[in-house]
């Protein structure tokens, strides 16, 4: 029987190595039960459950609408106020959830890192998906809001996935940065809310990027969040204009944060055990 | 049937460093970091020719260039005291942390259990923590469906299977743990300090599925401090001392050399140049020894053997009662007892004035339980006192395979006395 069996080869690795992604495809039984894992607590934990993921854009939208739509009277691009906040927040909450529950993933499960082998990457993999399910929610909620307000959802819904998938590989890619430099530093514990706040004001959630001078748009759609902001806008309210080079721009940044993450995080990897 | 000749496990030169600041300070801050960085990078700028010299002296080797083969099918034991580097060895078999240099050749699946229970979480039931934990170890979906109903048998938890574990009594927690690992079916199992689990009849059943698992060809290694389960399940063992290999050969024979070599260690303390023993201006230590009745210092002393403690010393005042009495005090540090020969009268008559003393106190056999001992040497006068040696010698109470029985963990108790026990009937059955 152990004739044919699969050898393992265990070295000390040099320099930069390589991604090896086949393992964790691997071991994507494993990303599932943790995702799994992460929803099922969360909801076992909290008193209010999965009504958090409705309420927590929601209130958030309340707020913005009182002071900025209506005290402030933000332009919002001839969208009722609240729907045009409500349709950034949606995405907005989850890559925020995504980026703080994967920056911590690791410190958070320093038991499993000291315990068993798996490729590691499964881990803040795994934090940034679980908020799939609280974003779907939310966006159920976002359909019923802009029924109300009498839009209607156009062909242009097909996109979605891909924003989705866009506002996914920008925590990811950010994420990965920040889980690895926690297991060393644990100042990154208070870095990232405070990121966080920044770049929500860097991103067109309470103001229409219509606000940003032209030329500096490129420079601006750099933030692949406004990308993904704007396309919601665009595939659900039909404002502003289709995803065009400023959603490109945005994917590619998104893109370079992902690779030069994943990089990051493999080379990282072999010290989180006797770090952590 | 066994591959016997084909190699399940080749360890070569593998050395493992740890930096000791980087342990000892767990969490370097950002600032540090950067003051460190700023340092080195001075130091690049100026070379001084050599190499930090504190930086060879934070390094830690918790393994020294370690090669060993293990032929599939083989049960392979470690020993050695605390941080010889037994666990270090494992975690880099299993992958959990790298090898500084070296290499190492799995043959086959491994399985391990270097803690059971990792991953299981609090809040998930019994049965979704199955499902997490198996997945962890790298169980398919489809094989924990299959061995479920099985895992929750060995565990013996069935009614409480869909309850949180977090309800669950530690020892049940253990025995739910135990069972996903033990189900888990790979070619080699890393087994690290696991039989102390859950209760006498629990262990014959881990220690079966262990056996089990042997005779299915499988390759073992086996990390304990329990060295007569290691000779009874092991056929080959291992012995490391501060990341190295110290001895590779039969169970028994490493075992005993291994014996020996703890068994030596502080049994006797002599001091030759009275100016710099341990003393005052009451008394001066000359020598502290612990050995059996019938032996001498460093011959081994099991639960069974009766032995004496003797302390040696110059009194000084001619005119002072010294009452000698010791402390003995276990592992965790409890004291075992504290005596002095102050109620015999044989003791009461020895001589007044400067003498050069042997005071040496009988301790039965059958009455200390297994493991290291400390005693502490102290002399009072008129209720005070006046001289106090800590830690006077150290030794070890070595188990008895004899008393084991079947059972293969450690006898609770600061004591294991050989106590009377016989059996009435009260009623006859039937009657």
């Amino acid at each position: 029987m152990s004739l044919e069996a699969p050898v393992t080869v265990i070295e000390p690795s040099k320099g930069w190595v390589s991604l090896r992604l086949g393992a964790v495809w691997r071991f994507r039984e494993l990303l599932y039960f943790l995702i799994w894992r992460d929803v099922k607590v969360r909801y076992k934990q909290t008193l209010l459950g999965a009504a958090w993921a409705i309420l927590q854009p929601l209130l958030t939208m309340v707020v913005f609408s009182i002071f900025f739509g209506k005290l402030a009277r933000m332009p919002s691009d001839g969208v009722p106020y609240p729907l045009f906040a409500y349709v950034a927040l949606v995405p907005w909450t989850f890559f925020a959830n995504g980026l703080t529950l994967s920056s911590n993933s690791l410190v958070s499960n320093q038991t499993l890192l000291r315990k068993v082998y798996f490729p590691r990457l499964v881990i803040p993999v795994s934090a940034v998906a679980s908020g799939l399910l609280d974003f779907a929610i939310a966006f159920v909620v976002l359909l019923g809001l802009a029924a109300r307000y009498g839009v209607t959802p156009t062909a242009h819904l097909l996109w979605l996935p891909v924003l989705v998938l866009l506002a996914l590989v920008t925590a990811l890619g950010v994420g990965l940065w920040f889980a690895a430099l926690n297991v060393l530093y644990r100042d990154i514990q208070y870095i990232v809310p405070f990121l966080v706040q920044v770049w929500l004001y860097a991103t067109p959630i309470v103001y229409p990027s219509s606000l940003v001078p032209e030329r500096w748009r490129t420079l601006y759609a750099l933030n692949p969040m406004v990308g993904v902001v704007e396309g919601f806008r665009w595939t659900l309210l039909g404002t502003g204009t289709a995803p065009g080079p400023m959603i490109l721009v945005s994917a590619l940044a998104a893109l370079a944060m992902l690779i030069g993450g994943l990089f990051f995080f493999r080379r990282m990897e072999k010290s989180f055990s006797d770090v952590v | 049937m066994t591959t016997s000749d084909s190699l399940a496990i080749r360890v070569q030169h593998v050395s493992k460093q740890f930096r000791l600041g980087a342990r000892l300070n767990k969490y370097p801050t950002l600032r540090e970091s950067l003051a460190s960085g700023a340092a080195r990078l001075a130091r690049r700028l100026a070379p001084s020719g050599d190499t930090d010299p504190d930086e060879a002296a934070r390094l830690l080797r918790a393994l020294d260039d370690v090669s060993f083969d293990v032929r599939a099918g083989e049960t392979l034991g470690i020993i050695g005291s605390n941080g010889a580097g037994k666990s270090t060895l494992l975690k880099v078999l299993a992958q959990v942390t790298e090898p500084t240099t070296g290499r190492v050749e799995l043959r086959g699946r491994l399985g391990s259990l270097l803690e059971v229970g990792t991953g299981f979480h609090q809040e998930l039931t019994g049965r979704e923590n199955i499902f997490l934990n198996g997945a962890i170890l790298g169980m398919r979906h489809s094989e924990i469906l299959r061995r479920f109903d099985e895992i929750v048998a060995f565990s013996e938890v069935e009614r409480f299977i869909d309850t949180p574990v977090k309800f669950y009594s530690s020892g049940m927690y253990l025995r739910l743990a135990f069972a996903v690992a033990a189900h888990l079916e790979p070619e080699i199992l890393l087994v690290d300090e696991v039989l102390a689990v859950g209760d006498a009849a629990f262990q014959q059943k881990c220690m079966g599925k262990m056996s089990d698992v042997a005779r299915h060809g499988r390759t073992i290694l086996f990390v304990s401090h329990n060295l007569i389960a290691m000779e009874g399940l092991c056929d080959r063992v291992i012995w490391m001392r501060a990341g190295r290999l110290v001895e590779d050969g039969p169970a028994r024979a490493v075992v005993a050399s291994y014996l020996r070599s703890v068994a030596t260690t502080q049994t006797e303390r002599q001091w030759t140049d009275p100016a710099t023993a341990p003393g005052n201006e009451h008394a001066r230590m000359h020598a502290v020894r612990v050995r059996p009745e019938h032996g001498k210092a460093g011959d081994a002393i099991s639960v069974e053997t009766p032995f004496v403690i003797e302390f040696e010393y110059w009194r000084a005042d001619a005119s002072a009662r010294l009452v000698p009495t010791l402390h003995l005090y276990n592992q965790q540090g409890a004291t075992v007892f504290n005596v002095g020969p102050v109620q015999q009268s044989a003791w009461r008559e020895r001589p007044d004035g400067p003498t050069f003393i042997r005071d040496v106190c009988h301790v039965p056999g059958s009455l200390l339980n297994d493991g290291l001992h400390r005693v502490s040497f102290a002399l009072i006068e008129k209720q005070e006192v006046v001289f106090w040696l800590d830690d006077a010698v150290t030794f070890d109470v070595l188990d008895d395979v004899e008393r084991r029985g079947s059972w293969y963990g450690k006898w609770e108790g600061a004591v294991r006395p050989r106590l009377d026990w016989h059996t009435e009937t009260i009623i006859e059955s039937g009657s």
